[in-house]
């Protein structure tokens, strides 16, 4: 009886050993995962792409392994962080400080609103993680880099700074004076300003009225209400009194879709084009009832060949997500950009993986990524460009599908599948009867 | 001219909100800050049983009316009657309440902004100047509330109870008259008034969570502006901060964004010279 008790007892435990060391050896080669956090107001369009765009990214790379990181392949955890920065700015740096306390994130992706990225990018420094902005665009983001290389290292901006946005902003907007220009046989055209008061707004504003009229406009107001509007009926009067036949608006709040609602019904005789950053989803189609036919919006990548990876990823998010991507899921990027530096550096040291970022040539959804070196205006932003990351500018028409507007010949860049910018039919019927 | 339709638009519909706090100020004695997130759930009831549900446009707006009232008077009964003595208490909890809502629909319908469809879409030409069909409505309904209102108060027992009770709670009491039941019905009047002009309104807007904020601040300096109490004080008030706001929009539209701080900047103006506001009143003088 003793006998068969040992017997047990020493079995339990030469399987015990086998079990630990097969666990050992599985948890050896995957190892302890790459905890990856997503700075986002996940309760808002933009703040949502954000995190699915670094979902699929991630979701792919687990699929495939993870991130080799010195022989040993590691998944990627990622931590959702809902910053509230659309409404807080405070909250937003709580939470980028407890993602790094609490959470003991290794990296950060994401941000959304120029004047919380700002706030959150100190904190985040401080504690010298690598962060990827991807939505917030304020330039001053990078020029502190150029400013103070040491500290803002390891901060990246993987999508255009405002002032880049702003130039893709004016070449769409030379687009539409020529093609309203023909189309109404017009020498200027008259352009009204509509932009709500936000700090990224403010250079873009200015780049438009510095340039209005080398482009064929003659402006005729700034307007520049709140982004918590709620209702721009008055200003959309006051614009009409003017004779504009141009609309151009920076928007990204509510804002945004009151007013092509308030445009399309009043069928406002003037063309809306510009920014708002919610005139992508499929949200903002039905958010206007439909009355977001003919405006305009910019964003990173549309459905189009940008590169061989654009249209695959655009189909794949709408199948899973059944909707449009925003220029926020440009966080897809982020995630294989950050997985090469890694793999490059072989670790997860801060100060290495930046050394490798700065390296970065990658072909993304978005275009060619390489970050500007540090000598540069703005170190450590992608590179704006023919050949690079160009953006593009979006057009809802009739029915709510989106179709891809600029660049159309632009530097000698046209993507694939994509057409010219289209005049709202009332305007051209409202300003041919006048003449 | 556009100047000056623009600014009986706005000006009606922000009288009809003030009216209603008014109201509620003038009998209950109480700055109910929570009144414009009963506008705020109005506007999603409305979009639930409208968009979502799919009922009929009326229907939905009726039952958004009821719901939403309701709602306004458990609230009222619950939370804040019992406290109503204590007027810096009754302040903080109804913020309090007001940023509860706002959060409770947050988490059930996250911050996208939601669309309710219009009663009537399409505009006019007034003038020269394009008006949605729906702003036109919601002129017209507000006005025949605020026209209905005054008969009501002027005319029938228990509009002359409210307008008794604003006079002297005091007097109201000895007469027979209870306090408490009146105030609980210039407090369903204040909030229904609310909510009438929110399904109005919400089809020319976004509905979103944080939709009541800027009304609360509006309507708060229009009844200080007309005087706290005062029903045609806060009428005059209305227009005169709803011209303000579009005479920015019009003369100065680089600084559309401080509209809102400008029409503030006439109230403060007029309360330097007037500081009971335009038609403030002692409170043992008639109010109503």
């Amino acid at each position: 009886m003793t006998k068969r008790i040992v017997m047990i007892v020493v079995s339990l435990w030469v399987f015990s050993l086998i079990t630990i060391g097969l666990t050992g050896e599985a948890k050896s080669q995957t190892g302890k995962s790459i905890k990856i956090g997503v700075l986002s107001p996940m309760k808002f369009i933009d703040g949502f792409n954000l995190w699915r765009g670094a979902e699929m990214a991630s979701d792919e790379i687990n699929k495939a392994g993870g991130v080799r990181v010195a022989g040993v392949k590691k998944p990627i955890e990622l931590i959702k962080i809902d910053t509230n920065e659309e409404l807080s700015v405070t909250d937003a740096v709580m939470a980028a400080e407890k993602s790094i306390t609490v959470d003991k994130v290794d990296f950060l992706i994401g941000m959304r609103r120029s004047e919380a990225a700002l706030a959150m990018q100190e904190i985040v420094m401080k504690y010298k993680k690598v962060l990827i902005g991807v939505g917030a665009l304020h330039p001053q983001q990078c020029t502190r880099v150029a400013e103070d290389y040491n500290k803002y290292k390891y901060y990246f901006l993987i999508a255009p700074n405002s002032a880049n946005v702003g130039k893709v902003l004016l070449y769409h907007l030379e687009d539409v004076s020529k093609r309203v220009r023909e189309e109404l046989a017009l020498e200027k055209a008259k352009l009204a300003i509509l932009a709500e008061k936000i700090i990224w707004a403010d250079p873009v504003v200015k780049a438009v009225e510095t340039n209005a009229a080398r482009i064929g406009f003659e402006v005729v107001g700034v307007w520049r209400p709140s982004s918590m509007g709620t209702d721009v009926t008055a200003e959309l009067s006051a614009i009409k009194a003017t004779g504009a036949h141009v609309i151009f608006q920076v928007a990204s709040g509510p804002m945004g879709i009151t007013l092509a609602k308030q445009w399309g019904e009043l069928r406002i005789p003037a063309t809306l084009v510009g920014g708002s950053s919610e005139a992508i989803s499929r949200h903002y189609w039905e958010a206007t009832g439909g009355y977001g036919a003919y405006t305009t919006a910019m964003t990173s990548f549309l459905r189009v060949k940008i590169t061989d990876k654009t249209i695959p990823f655009w189909d794949a998010y709408v199948k899973r997500y059944n909707d449009f991507p925003t220029n926020t899921a440009g966080t897809y990027d982020a995630i294989y950009v950050l997985k090469e530096g890694i793999e490059r550096a072989g670790t997860i040291d801060s100060d290495a993986v930046v050394s490798e970022l700065e390296k970065t040539d990658y072909v993304g959804i978005t275009g060619r990524i390489k970050f500007y070196a540090r000598d540069h205006a703005f170190p450590h932003n992608v590179v704006f460009g023919p050949g690079f990351i160009t953006w593009v500018v979006s057009q809802f028409s009739e029915g709510g599908k989106i179709g891809c507007i600029w660049p159309h010949g632009w530097e000698g860049v046209t993507y694939e599948g994509s057409e010219g910018y289209k005049i709202p039919p009332w305007v051209v019927e409202y300003w041919k009867k006048r003449k | 001219m556009q100047f000056i339709i623009s600014g009986i638009l706005v000006g009606t519909a922000y009288a009809v909100l003030a009216i209603g706090f008014c109201l509620i100020w003038g009998a209950a004695r109480i700055v109910y800050l929570t009144y414009t997130a009963f506008y705020m759930l109005t506007a999603y009831f409305f979009y639930v049983l409208c968009t979502l549900i799919g009922l009929n446009i009326f229907l939905a707006a009726l039952l958004s009316i009821i719901i939403s009232t309701l709602i306004g008077i458990a609230t009222y009964r619950l939370c804040i009657e019992r406290i109503r003595g204590h007027e810096t208490i009754v302040i903080l909890v109804s913020i309090a309440l007001a940023f509860f809502f706002e959060e409770g629909i947050r988490s059930i319908f996250g911050s996208l902004f939601r669309r309710v469809p219009p009663f009537i879409s399409g505009y006019q030409e007034l003038l020269g100047v394009r008006v949605l069909n729906q702003y036109i409505l919601a002129f017209g309904v507000n006005l025949a509330l605020i026209i209905g209102l005054w008969l009501f108060l002027s005319k029938s027992k228990i509009g002359l109870a409210i307008r008794a009770t604003s006079q002297d709670r005091e007097i109201v009491s000895l007469m027979g008259i209870s306090e408490k039941k009146v105030s609980a019905v210039a407090v369903t009047l204040g909030i229904g008034l609310g909510t009438v002009s929110s399904v109005m309104v919400a089809p020319i807007y976004v509905v979103e969570p944080a939709m009541w904020v800027p009304p609360i601040a509006m309507v708060l300096a229009i009844v200080v502006l007309g005087g706290l109490g005062s029903l045609k004080g806060s009428l005059i008030a209305a227009y005169i901060l709803g011209f303000s706001e579009c005479a920015v929009v019009s003369y100065l539209p680089i600084g559309t964004f401080v509209k809102g701080a400008v029409a503030l900047l006439v109230m403060i103006v007029i309360l330097f010279l007037r500081p009971e506001g335009m038609f403030g009143v002692n409170f043992e003088e008639e109010r109503l």
